[in-house]
C-alpha cells in the first residue's frame, strides 16, 4: 500500500527521468562505440574495446578537413549575426518606427519556416544569379537563418533592463557613446552572449540548409551524411563524444563561476 | 557620493528634452535596423519570390526554364506526391503528440519537483545539442537494431504485433519503418517541446497547487483545471517548434527509414539536388511553405494565444 502510494506521489518523476534517459541514450551509445572496433565499414554493431580511434581523431581522409570548414563558417556566422540581430533588437525595443509589424513579422517567418523550404528557396535564387555555390553562400545562409535567433534572445534581455540606468548615466554627463559602451552594453552583454552561443550551435550543426547550397564544399555535418552512405568511420563518434564532453564541463564551469560571483556580491 | 545627494533633483524628469526631436535621432533605428533586414529581405523574402517564380516555369536544364504560367505543375506534383504529404502530417503528427506525452512530465519535473538537481537536469537536457544530431541519429541505427535488445524486448512484451498489426512495423523489425522514423523525429525534436513547457510551468505560481488542494481538489483535478490551462502557451509554442521542423525533415526518413517511408523533404530533396527537376521541387516546397502557414495561423486563432508571435 505504501509502495503504490509512494509511486503515485513520484509517477511524475520516474516519468520524466525516463524521458531524460530517452534523451540521453543515443549520447551514450555515441560515447560507448567510440571505443569500438567495427569489423565492416559500419560503426553500428559492437564489436571489441580499442582506443584507435582516439590516439588517431583526424585519421580519416577529409574529416578534419570538414570539422574545420564548419567551424569557420560558424565563426563568422556567429559574428554576422550577432551584429546585425543586436543592432536589430535594440532598434525594436529602443524606438519607435514604421513598419514596425512588418519586421516583425519579417524576423519571425524565418523561425516559423521548415528549414527544407528556406534551404531550396535560397538555393534558387543562387542558381538564379549564378552564384558559385560554395563556402560563401553557406555563410550568406547561415548568417540568415540565425539572425532571427540572436534578435530573440537579445530582445528579451534589452526588454527587462532598467532604462533609468542609462538616464542616470546621462545626468551624470556621459554622452550617448559612453553611456552605451559603459552601461548599455555590459548589461545587455548576458543576452548577446546567448543570443551568439545559440547561433554558433546553429551554424555548426546545421545540416539542410547546407546540404542545399554547398556545392562541393564539405562541412562536418554533410561529411557525417556522406558517411552515413559510405561507411561510418569511429572517427565520428570520437568527436561527438569529445564535443559533448567539452560543452558540458564549459556549460559546468560557467555556472560555478557566476555561483561564487553571486555568493561574492551577497 | 556626496556630489550625487547634493545635486538637486530634476523638477520634470526628461520629459520636456524629448519633446523637440532632433533629425538625427529620428533616423537612428532606420540605420539599426538597415543591415539586418536588408540581409533577411535579399536572403529569405526574395528567394520566395524567385521559388514561386520558379515553381511556374517550364522548360529543361540544357535550353533554360521561362515563366510560362504553367500551374499544372502543382497539380502534377501533388497528384503524384501526395502520400509523401499525408506521410509528413502523419509523422510529424504523431511525433509531436509523442513529445508532448514525454516532454511534459520532465518540464514538470524540472519546474517543481527538481530542487537543487534544476540546473543539472536542465544542462542534461541541452547538452546532447552539442553532439551533431546527425550522429546523434545514426545511433538510433544501433539502439534500434534488428535483433538487438530493445527490438527483443518489444518483441517478447508483443508490442511488434500491436505495431505490425497497425501498420507501424513490419514482422520482428523496427528500424526501416515508420515506427523509427516517428522514433527519430520524436527524440530529435523533444528539446523543442520540453524547453517552451518548462518556461510557462516556470511561471506558474505554486501557491496556486496549494489553493486548490486547500479547496479538495484532487491532484488530477488541479492539473486539468489549474496546472494545464496555465502551461498553454507553452504547449502551443512547443508543438509548433516540434510539428514544424519535424514536417519538413528528411534526414530521419532518410537515415532510419525506407523507400516506403519517404516524406515530403525527402522529394524536395531529391527532386532539388539529383533529378534537377526545379519547377516540380519548387511547387512542392510552396505548398509546403503554405500548408504549414495556414496549419499555424489556423492553429493559432484556436488556442487563442495569439500574443504568442
Amino acid at each position: 500500500m505504501t509502495f503504490v502510494k509512494w509511486l503515485k506521489r513520484n509517477l511524475v518523476v520516474i516519468a520524466g527521468l525516463l524521458t531524460l534517459g530517452y534523451l540521453l541514450l543515443p549520447n551514450v551509445v555515441v560515447t560507448v562505440f567510440s571505443f569500438n572496433n567495427p569489423k565492416g565499414r559500419f560503426n553500428y554493431e559492437w564489436q571489441q574495446f580499442s582506443l584507435d580511434a582516439w590516439k588517431d581523431p583526424c585519421g580519416v581522409a577529409d574529416m578534419c578537413g570538414s570539422l574545420s570548414v564548419s567551424l569557420q563558417i560558424a565563426f563568422w556566422a556567429t559574428i554576422g549575426a550577432t551584429v546585425l540581430g543586436t543592432m536589430i533588437a535594440f532598434a525594436l525595443v529602443r524606438y519607435r518606427f514604421r513598419a514596425r509589424g512588418a519586421v516583425n513579422s519579417l524576423i519571425f517567418l524565418p523561425m516559423a519556416m521548415p528549414e527544407v523550404v528556406m534551404a531550396a528557396s535560397l538555393l534558387t535564387l543562387f542558381l538564379n544569379m549564378g552564384a558559385q555555390l560554395g563556402f560563401w553562400t553557406i555563410l550568406i545562409a547561415h548568417i540568415m537563418f540565425c539572425l532571427s535567433f540572436v534578435v530573440t534572445a537579445v530582445k528579451a534581455r534589452v526588454m527587462s533592463m532598467d532604462p533609468r540606468l542609462e538616464q542616470a548615466a546621462q545626468d551624470l554627463y556621459a554622452g550617448p557613446f559612453q553611456t552605451f559602451v559603459r552601461v548599455t552594453l555590459p548589461i545587455a552583454a548576458p543576452g548577446i552572449a546567448a543570443g551568439a552561443m545559440l547561433a554558433f550551435a546553429l551554424s555548426f550543426d546545421d545540416f539542410i540548409i547546407t546540404n542545399f547550397n554547398a556545392g562541393s564544399t564539405v562541412t562536418f555535418p554533410m561529411f557525417v551524411w556522406g558517411s552515413a552512405q559510405r561507411g561510418t568511420p569511429v572517427q565520428i563518434n570520437v568527436i561527438g563524444t569529445a564535443m559533448f564532453v567539452v560543452a558540458v564541463l564549459f556549460v559546468l564551469a560557467s555556472m560555478v563561476i557566476s555561483n561564487r560571483r553571486n555568493k561574492q556580491k551577497a | 557620493m556626496a556630489t550625487l545627494t547634493e545635486a538637486p533633483p530634476p523638477l520634470t524628469p526628461t520629459a520636456p528634452e524629448k519633446k523637440p526631436p532632433r533629425k538625427r535621432g529620428r533616423l537612428v533605428p532606420y540605420w539599426l535596423l538597415l543591415p539586418g533586414i536588408l540581409w533577411l529581405l535579399v536572403f529569405f523574402a526574395l528567394p520566395m519570390i524567385y521559388q514561386a517564380s520558379t515553381s511556374v516555369q517550364t522548360g529543361s536544364l540544357e535550353a533554360g526554364y521561362k515563366v510560362t504560367w504553367h500551374f499544372a505543375t502543382y497539380w502534377d506534383a501533388l497528384s503524384e506526391y501526395y502520400p509523401q504529404f499525408l506521410r509528413s502530417v502523419l509523422y510529424a503528427g504523431s511525433a509531436t503528440i509523442l513529445c508532448l506525452i514525454l516532454g511534459y512530465p520532465l518540464a514538470y519535473l524540472i519546474a517543481f519537483r527538481a530542487g537543487r538537481w534544476r540546473n543539472l537536469i536542465m544542462i542534461l537536457v541541452i547538452a546532447p545539442f552539442f553532439t551533431s544530431f546527425l550522429i546523434r541519429t545514426l545511433a538510433w541505427k544501433t539502439i534500434l537494431a534488428d535483433g538487438g535488445p530493445v527490438v527483443g524486448a518489444l518483441n517478447t512484451l508483443h508490442v511488434l504485433d500491436v505495431t505490425s498489426w497497425l501498420g507501424m512495423t513490419q514482422g520482428d523489425r523496427v528500424l526501416a519503418t515508420p515506427l523509427a522514423v516517428v522514433c527519430g523525429l520524436t527524440y530529435n525534436f523533444l528539446p523543442f517541446m520540453v524547453l517552451p513547457l518548462y518556461t510557462s510551468l516556470e511561471r506558474i505560481d505554486p501557491r496556486l497547487h496549494e489553493a486548490a488542494g486547500d479547496l479538495y481538489a484532487k491532484p488530477v483535478t488541479t492539473f486539468r483545471k489549474v496546472t494545464f490551462p496555465l502551461s498553454m502557451p507553452g504547449v502551443v509554442s512547443g508543438t509548433l517548434l516540434t510539428f514544424i521542423p519535424a514536417a519538413g525533415d528528411y534526414v530521419n526518413a532518410d537515415l532510419l527509414g525506407s523507400t516506403d517511408t519517404r516524406m515530403v523533404g525527402n522529394v524536395i530533396q531529391t527532386q532539388f539536388l539529383r533529378i534537377l527537376d526545379y519547377p516540380t521541387a519548387a511547387a512542392l516546397s510552396f505548398i509546403l511553405m503554405a500548408a504549414i502557414l495556414v496549419m499555424v495561423t489556423v492553429y493559432i486563432r484556436r488556442s487563442g494565444t495569439e500574443d504568442l508571435v
